[in-house]
């Protein structure tokens, strides 16, 4: 305990110093903090990747469609127990700055393949009934403030014209990392329109999701559905969702990777100030540290005062840092445009990286003085002049 | 009485180790904000490069990206009509109907890129004079053979001359590689426009319409033909700049937010840094400044003395981070564009603005992080000062 009392004496001699690096950690904290956020933010979709799920596209590349006739045959593969399809419809909603997936589907088998989509048997039974209803995420909801029974009108681009769908339901997510910015419409609606307006592209369907019973046999599940579909026109890809999602990542890693490299320069900046303190502060001491030595106190203690100093600087900026990251984050996301990110939330693993990060620097800036104060000889040090 | 920038100078010899620190802080804090601007603005300038001024892009209008665009036969009849289209000797009129697809690529670490295929006409020549076929030779229009961009042929697998790329249910042979002044196009694989729509079965239908005015200036009468004519209500017409500039803006966008949002909180860790190294510069010379002050020397001075020494660390940190970040433009990268969803490659680069703007930000950090320390040292009273120590 005394040398507790000593080591926050020793932090408070200085305090502007103190106070400013504490201040420093703190605001490096949140910019790492910040930087984590956004990248896990943009791989939500491999965390909410479901093992029972596959995915069928089109091997060109997932722009081409497939036939509607696969559904069946997909369905006879044995260790198929479910399947459900989807068109990117995409299209203009109120103007082209509005991001959020809006997809073409079938609302008989969709919620039973997603079961992380939470919605009330009412609202499931009226979407199922009316042909030109849609259902939306809540976020979605709230963002426009859509209500039930409000229309969305939508200008189409792949699929031209103007299109109104009436807000039947409203999904909640069932996990954090569920995508609650979607809006979903009768695949039959936009595939009778497509029949008489654009005869040729209608029996389109974008992927195939498949549920599979048992997730071990995923790969031979997938390899069975491209076969079937070998050298015809529209050959398939099938993949794990996951793999799929990861698939949509790695085309952006460039991005990521930049990302990743400046967390890194952040926790350089946050040693480089609490280095500098902790330098200038053993500088200071010399002469104190030569007393120590006379007294008989071996390296030992000499390394528990100087890195424990550092440690509790680096404690309280990176604890002031963390508490000061959620109402930071909260108005980083607001300061984004909508849409950018489907979720935006602080995960776990960034609280404990930045905890890590806060104590691996406490250590690392103490050791260069460390090492100073060990060598200089007791007499030097005495000698020492400021 | 000014107190000589010598003694300014052999203060930073005198505590080496701390000024450097600073100097380095200050140097990282420039060097990720000089190159995230380089980022957004080389993204930006390929793009814009790609475009050229003289030529007109028309898209359907709910469009968001070449891919989602649609242009029937009799659309492309009516825009045939339109006024100002230039013409070669031959009096044919300039203009290449082109469908635009992706198709997927691998890379050698077994990523998966989207690639831009764009089947274009016999006089896209016209149309794109950068265009220059690097290695191999041009495609023969009528069969079924590719080009393929520098920046492709370099980062993904199955892109040299004599590989076979499949799809849409056909082998196509890659006869040539092509660069593109560093355009975006280097970006991109090309084809004989007819060729490609009949290999995905999509009859006359295109994506996009590029072509030539006789004149640029005639650019205003050409689109205002072009909006009075209700057949053609659901498109519209840009120039191809002006096109290519648009789909770079979300990505350089989400680049100059994010970036400037963590550069800005950085830029208050370096400022502290630097605050710090100043504070204890002031409080290790308390008894000079007080000899200063006894030989005479104004507040005024020492608040100067201090201030510009913290501006010229500044100074220093800000020309080596903008060295350090001058060094990336060595580098491209390749990404896929939220804009056109497909991928693009760019360079960092540099202009005199971002330059500017490093060490503008670099100094404001000296200053902001000197004045308060060098108040202190001006306002120190002369006995005290000399006593101290």
């Amino acid at each position: 305990m005394k040398i507790f009392n000593l080591l926050l004496k020793n932090s408070l001699r200085h305090k502007l110093r103190t106070f400013l690096t504490i201040l420093g950690i703190a605001i490096a904290v949140i910019a790492f903090n910040v930087l984590r956020t956004v990248v896990t933010a943009w791989s939500v979709g491999v965390q909410a990747s479901s093992a029972n799920r596959l995915i069928t596209r089109q091997a060109i590349s997932f722009i081409f469609t497939l036939p509607y006739a696969y559904r069946d045959k997909i369905a006879q593969v044995e260790g198929v127990e479910e399947v459900t399809f989807a068109n990117w419809f995409q299209g203009v909603f109120i103007d082209k700055n509005q991001f959020f997936a809006r997809l073409a589907v079938d609302p008989e088998t969709l919620f039973k393949v997603y079961p992380e989509y939470l919605i009330s048997d009412d609202e499931l039974a009226t979407f199922k009934k009316e042909r030109n209803s849609c259902v939306i995420g809540i976020e979605i909801a709230k963002r426009y403030d859509l209500k039930i029974g409000d229309v969305m009108n939508i200008d189409g681009d792949i699929y031209p014209g103007s299109w109104d769908f009436v807000v039947k339901g409203i999904y909640h997510p069932r996990d954090k990392t569920t995508d609650a910015t979607q809006m979903f419409f009768h695949w039959t609606y936009l595939d009778e329109r497509m029949k008489e307006d654009m005869p040729g592209r209608d029996g389109e369907v974008g992927w195939y999701t498949i549920k599979i019973s048992d997730p071990s046999k995923a790969a031979a599940v997938s390899e069975q559905v491209d076969i079937l579909f070998k050298n015809s026109l529209a050959e398939t890809k099938t993949e794990t969702e996951r793999a799929f999602q990861q698939g949509f990542l790695q085309s952006t890693s460039s991005i990521i990777t930049s990302m990743n490299v400046i967390s890194f320069v952040i926790i350089g900046i946050i040693m480089l100030v609490l280095g500098n303190t902790m330098i200038m502060a053993a500088r200071e001491r010399t002469r104190e540290y030569a007393v120590f030595k006379t007294l008989g106190f071996s390296a030992r203690h000499l390394v528990g005062l100087i890195m424990g100093e550092s440690l509790i600087i680096s404690a309280i900026g990176g604890g002031l840092g963390l508490a000061l990251t959620f109402p930071i984050i909260a108005a980083f996301a607001e300061f984004i445009p909508k849409g950018w990110f489907p979720i935006f939330e602080i995960e776990t693993i960034t609280i404990v990286f930045s905890i890590m990060a806060a104590l691996v620097i406490g250590i690392l800036a103490s050791i260069f003085p460390i090492q100073k104060a060990l060598r200089t000889k007791i007499v030097d040090g005495f000698r020492f002049v400021g | 009485m000014k107190i000589p920038i010598k003694y300014i100078l052999r203060n930073f010899k005198s505590r080496k180790l701390t000024t450097m620190i600073t100097v380095s802080g200050i140097a990282l804090v420039v060097f990720v904000f000089a190159a995230v601007l380089m980022m957004a603005y080389g993204i930006q300038s390929t793009l814009i490069a790609t475009g050229s001024v003289d030529n007109v892009k028309i898209v359907r209008k709910a469009a968001n990206g070449e891919i989602s665009s649609i242009i029937d036969g009799e659309t492309q009849n009516v825009i045939r009509s339109l006024p100002h289209i230039a013409v070669t000797t031959e009096g044919k009129q300039i203009i290449s109907n082109e469908p635009v697809v992706i198709i997927n690529l691998d890379k050698p670490d077994g990523a998966m890129g989207n690639i831009t295929v764009r089947g274009v006409s016999p006089l896209s020549n016209y149309l794109r004079p950068q265009l220059k076929i690097k290695e191999g030779r041009m495609f023969n229009f009528g069969v079924r053979e590719l080009i393929v961009g520098s920046s492709i042929s370099k980062r993904f697998v199955g892109a040299k001359i004599g590989d076979i790329v499949k799809f849409a249910g056909d082998d196509w042979k890659l006869v040539g590689i092509f660069s593109a002044d560093g355009s975006g196009f280097e970006s991109e694989i090309l084809g004989d426009a007819l060729q490609l729509l009949g290999a995905f079965n999509r009859g006359n239908t295109v994506s996009t319409i590029t072509l030539k005015l006789d004149d640029t200036k005639n650019f205003d009468i050409f689109k205002k033909a072009f909006d009075t004519d209700r057949r053609l209500q659901q498109f519209e017409v840009k120039r191809e700049r002006d096109y290519f500039e648009e789909q770079s803006e979300l990505m350089a966008t989400f680049i100059r937010v994010l970036g400037i949002f963590i550069t800005v909180i950085f830029s208050f860790g370096a400022t502290i840094g630097a605050m710090i190294t100043m504070y204890s510069a002031v409080a290790n010379r308390t008894v000079e400044v007080g000899t200063f002050r006894a030989l005479g020397f104004s507040r005024r001075s020492i608040l100067a003395a201090f201030l510009t020494e913290s501006i010229l660390i500044s100074l220093f940190g800000g020309l080596l981070g903008i060295l350090l970040a001058s060094l990336l433009s060595f580098f491209s990268i390749s990404t896929l564009n939220f804009g056109s969803f497909s991928e693009l490659e760019f360079s960092f680069s540099t202009s005199p603005s971002i330059i500017i703007s490093s060490l503008i930000f670099a100094l404001t950090m000296g200053i902001i992080g000197g004045f308060l320390p060098s108040v202190r040292a001006a306002r120190m009273n002369i006995v005290n000062a000399l006593r101290a120590g």
